[in-house]
């Protein structure tokens, strides 16, 4: 457990950091697709199955999929096609600089909770988390799960209609 | 050894850094949505962990992770069919290229 522990949190580090130097946006996508299966790997770790083959699925099967179509059919391939305006490097340094600052700050003044071990937990089974998203109860779900099936249906026809021939 | 809270927060946290950096420096418009998502899965990953570690008795974080995930997907299916229709449109993805939506 601790190996995989560290391969996942060097692959993120690593993968995450790549994504954002790299020239070619077509290797920054894939830097991308490294950086969801080690973000899956972490779920798989939580013993949350399936948040996993979720992010594997919606995330490696459909968004970078979606980010190499686009890259594809916008850029030469083999192009450097960006060139970093310098005069934004240094805010965005500075801006995520900051913000690691501050957020580690905040994480190490909350000691006592940050160095607590894994707690057991019940098994968690697709059928609880079928009664929690159908359910309007205590613990349920209901009313954000339409209300994503209909995001969903609106984006759909909101892609169809940005995107049609004219 | 034993893992414990923060060693799952640290890497989340380089995540969202480096998410945020290449959100404010990128040029194109893609690279620019593929620095957002990594902003998103290191806020999803916060959310499993910590639901994981301090409540394993409530599943809230590790369903708000899946609306969220779903959220994404249908935001960034959105997002790239307006940057390719921007793209017929001005011949380019650069964001200082993007000035008016009107076709």
């Amino acid at each position: 457990m601790e190996i995989l522990y560290a391969i996942v949190a060097l692959a993120i580090i690593i993968f995450s950091v790549l994504t954002v130097t790299t020239r070619k946006i077509l290797r920054s996508a894939t830097y991308l697709l490294f950086t969801l299966f080690a973000a899956a790997i972490v779920y798989f770790m939580m013993d949350y199955e399936f948040l996993g083959a979720v992010q594997i699925a919606v995330y490696a099967g459909g968004i970078v999929v979606l980010f190499v179509f686009s890259i594809l059919l916008t850029t030469h391939p083999g192009s450097n096609s960006e060139k970093l305006a310098n005069r934004h490097v240094w805010w965005g340094i500075l801006a995520a600089v900051a913000t690691a600052a501050v957020t580690g700050w905040a994480l190490l003044s909350r000691c006592a909770d940050l160095f607590s071990s894994k707690p057991e937990m019940a098994d968690y089974t697709m059928q609880d988390l079928g009664n929690a998203m159908l359910s309007t109860g205590h613990g349920g779900y209901l009313l954000p799960f339409e209300a994503v099936s209909v995001l969903l249906l609106a984006c759909i026809i909101g892609a169809v209609v940005v995107a049609r021939k004219r | 050894m034993e893992i414990k809270l923060l060693y799952y927060l640290v890497p989340s946290l380089v995540m969202f850094c480096c998410g945020l950096y290449g959100f404010l420096t990128r040029k194109n418009m893609i690279a620019m949505l593929i620095s957002l998502e990594l902003m998103l899965n290191a806020v999803d990953i916060n959310f499993t962990v910590v639901n994981r570690y301090l409540f394993p008795g409530s599943q809230e974080g590790m369903i708000f992770t899946l609306f969220a995930i779903a959220i994404a997907a249908a935001e960034t299916a959105l997002a790239i069919a307006i940057i390719i229709n921007l793209y017929r449109v001005t011949k380019k993805v650069d964001i200082d290229e993007a000035k008016q939506l009107k076709g």
